[in-house]
């Protein structure tokens, strides 16, 4: 679909104009750009204003507040000080300092979660997606069963692991051994991995699952006829077919992952290091009425979570909004033309 | 160009995604508005504003003053049942200098935090009737030896035993002290009824009822955790005393091992289900272990200590009066009458609550609904409030590393109290 519908970079930027001019419009062609253009940022700026309001003010607002420190008590009155000093970059500076432990803890967290969970997930994701995709009776059960975890609120689930790893609970009684999940150390990690896993597992099957559904049975047929097993027609046709809609599904993990909060914070506790996220410690310090720090470690988050997004796209291609069946053959090529593409018309 | 514009929204759709997820931290800040004690003017509407009434006790009483006063009419606005988001609601409405909220219902922790951010007035100390009330729940609600909020009701540890094990065993007291506890355990425990229970348990969990648990141990040892100026001094020997029958509790299994995962709620199950002899808890469990196997075989005596009765934390809600709201003189009256000695009496009776007067725990009606009463008071009076520190989230932040730490045997505990004072200083500036 790519290879066809998308046209030679020059040309793109040529057929462009011609569309609107066969409007009937009483303007002379170049004229009738600038209208079609004024027309599409007519169309489009109350989605520019709702994002300016919702996420840029916001975005600006954390960045401005970075900069300053949490208000001093004023020892003479008992009062707190009415104003925050301004502090500059030293809320970033203080991570590599004395202070940066927790930091650098929860920075870890993260990660490792991350890493961990949506490995993970993908394994399992695509066996689910896999299973659902095969025709076999009783298959509307299997699906809906594989969904409902996805259906439940992260908060709630939550809630019902806190059950499964309390001390006399399931967890334990089916590994015959006493672990106290919920204290601190690794096996609160596991804890949260766990739970993480399995609520998230069906959102990667299910995107998966969209993408296998669209790749022909020709295809399977043609190379059954060339003699090709199972293993090797997963590998080279499955695998490469649902690629794109696999890395969509696996950004949006990650993405959601690294801001991982209400599951460590539930399952585990607020007061745990051995699983604090970022976004745990970012509300902590609010809590404690330190917006500035609170807002630095925001701001961090949120440009890990873009860098994260951009090795995405950048390393791997994956499509994030775009059409995600032609994604994965427009991708070799794609890059640097898209970005001749977007000088060329904006110059 | 269609595939420019996809391009252009991939990045705005990434920066909306971290954007949306990351940017909430944030708020603006102005300075803060200088209210003076002993400006209260105005009458009218008002609002009262406290956590989830899962009793439905407040609203009758709210009809009660409206009924009264139709024009200084109080609406009740519900915060969630969690301690943690009400603070932060009645924060977020202080920060933005908002009139929405007239009566706080403030957690006892909370006072010296929201006065010294003058989120609440000061209140004028005769206009209620403070010397009637139990002292260290006065004390709870003052800052710098101002009084900011108006104690509505407490609540205090209580020790909860096996009245039908410890007679067997031919023990006719309860414990008084921690020693005589274990003394008394060891002999129950060579009962056949006692066979797998453990001794003791508190709320040993990672969260605020460590910082409980662990003030009540130091104090109870004769310590403190910060003094009376809310300077912290938790590095003494005494202190020691404190956190180390904790920390061998759980070594030698007198506090059983899952007993550090415990919060109030595990606790009460133990207990009710019979796997504890002796139990530290608050005063709701004792209508609630009425009601489970154990009924009719409990009581409940004073915290032990050291060398003698210990001494418990303390609990419960004070009125305060936001710095930014509008009716303060309707405020003050309504903040009098829902604190009354009558109205608390109600409150006990309808919702369980602990009033802060200290004739209600003689009164002989009351007394025979709620047995616990007496000893709850005993309690009271010799209770120590939790540190009153501005920065309090800090502080039991820092208690509960510190003494889960020592408690999970990552650090002992002269090290964990080391570490605690060094934290304890950093964070209260001093």
């Amino acid at each position: 679909m790519a290879d066809t519908k998308v046209p030679p970079p020059a040309t793109a930027v040529r057929r462009e104009p011609a569309e609107p001019a066969d409007r009937p419009r009483p303007r002379r062609q170049p004229r009738a750009t600038a209208g079609s253009a004024r027309m599409a940022a007519l169309l489009v700026s109350p989605t520019l204003l709702v994002l300016t309001v919702v996420v840029l003010y916001p975005t600006l607002m954390a960045l401005h507040e970075s900069l300053y420190g949490p208000k001093g008590l004023d020892p003479e009155t008992g009062f707190i000080r009415a104003t925050e000093p301004f502090v500059g970059l030293r809320n970033y500076a203080d991570i590599f300092g004395e202070a940066g432990e927790r930091f650098w803890n929860a920075f870890w967290n993260t990660t490792f979660f991350t890493v961990v969970t949506v490995a993970l997930e993908t394994l399992i994701g695509v066996a689910m997606a896999l299973i659902m995709h095969k025709a076999f009776r009783g298959r509307g059960l299997v699906r809906a069963g594989i969904l409902v975890p996805w259906a439940v609120p992260t908060a709630i689930s939550g809630l019902l692991w806190r059950w499964i790893f309390n001390s006399d609970g399931i967890a334990n009684a089916l590994i015959g051994h006493q672990v106290l999940w919920t204290t601190e150390g690794f096996h609160a990690k596991v804890a949260v991995i766990v739970a993480e896993v399995w609520k998230t597992a069906p959102f990667i099957g299910l995107l998966v699952l969209a993408g296998l559904q669209v790749i022909p049975k020709e295809v399977y047929e043609a190379a059954r006829m060339d003699g090709a097993g199972p293993p090797r027609q997963f590998w080279h046709i499955t695998l490469p077919l649902v690629k794109p809609a696999l890395l969509v599904a696996m950004l949006f993990r990650c993405m959601d992952a690294l801001r991982m909060f209400d599951l460590p914070y539930i399952l585990v506790g607020a007061q745990k290091h051995s699983v604090e996220t970022l976004s745990m410690l970012a509300q902590n310090e609010a809590s404690n009425v330190r917006f500035g720090p609170a807002s630095a470690y925001s701001v961090l988050l949120f440009l890990y979570v873009f860098l994260v997004a951009l090795a995405f796209v950048r390393l791997l291609g994956a499509d994030l909004i775009g059409d995600v069946g032609a994604g994965g053959r427009r991708r070799k090529g794609s890059r640097i033309p898209a970005l001749r593409r977007r000088s060329e018309v904006t110059a | 160009m269609k595939t420019t514009t996809t391009r252009a929204f991939q990045w705005v759709g990434m920066l909306a995604v971290g954007a949306l997820l990351t940017a909430c931290g944030a708020s603006d800040e102005g300075a803060a508005g200088q209210a003076g004690p002993g400006t209260f003017e105005g009458r009218g509407p008002i609002t009262y504003v406290a956590g989830k009434d899962t009793t439905g006790s407040v609203q009758p009483m709210l009809d009660r003053w409206n009924k009264l006063h139709p024009k200084e009419k109080v609406t009740f606005i519900q915060l969630p049942t969690d301690a943690d988001a009400q603070r932060q609601q009645m924060i977020q409405n202080a920060e933005t200098k908002s009139d929405a909220y007239t009566v706080l219902s403030l957690d006892v922790v909370w006072t010296s935090e929201f006065a010294a951010h003058q989120w609440i007035d000061r209140l004028p100390e005769k206009r209620f009737p403070l010397e009637k009330m139990l002292k260290p729940v006065v004390e709870t609600a003052k800052y710098r030896d101002g009084l900011y909020a108006v104690p509505a009701s407490s609540d205090g540890g209580m020790l909860y035993y096996r009245t039908d094990l410890l007679k067997k065993a031919g023990i006719s007291e309860p414990p008084t002290t921690w020693a005589g506890m274990k003394a008394d355990c060891a002999k129950v425990k060579k009962l056949p009824e006692a066979r797998g229970m453990s001794c003791y348990a508190g709320q040993f969990q990672k969260y605020e009822g460590l910082t409980v648990n662990f003030s009540e141990a130091v104090n109870s040892a004769g310590g403190v955790v910060t003094d009376r100026n809310g300077k912290p001094d938790v590095d003494t020997a005494a202190a020691k005393k404190g956190l180390d029958f904790l920390v061998d509790s759980v070594k030698d299994g007198t506090i059983p091992k899952d007993g550090i995962t415990y919060l109030e709620e595990d606790g009460r199950q133990a207990f009710q289900s019979g796997k504890l002899i002796f139990h530290r808890n608050w005063p709701y469990v004792y209508s609630l272990a009425g009601k489970s196997d154990i009924k009719g075989k409990y009581a409940v005596a004073p915290l032990p200590g050291l060398d003698g009765p210990g001494s418990s934390s303390l609990g419960g809600h004070n009125l305060a009066l936001s710095s930014f709201a509008k009716n303060k003189a309707t405020a003050l009256d309504f903040m009098k009458f829902f604190s009354n000695e009558e109205n608390t009496a109600t409150f006990l009776k309808d919702a369980s609550l602990a009033p802060p007067y200290a004739s209600l725990y003689d009164d002989k009606a009351l007394v025979e609904q709620y047995p616990y009463l007496p000893v709850l008071k005993e309690s009271i009076l010799r209770a120590v409030p939790r540190p009153r520190v501005v920065q309090y989230g800090d502080v039991t932040s820092a208690v509960q590393q510190e003494a889960y730490a020592a408690l999970s045997g990552a650090k002992t505990s002269a090290q964990a109290l080391k570490d605690l004072q060094e934290a304890l200083q950093k964070s209260t500036g001093q």
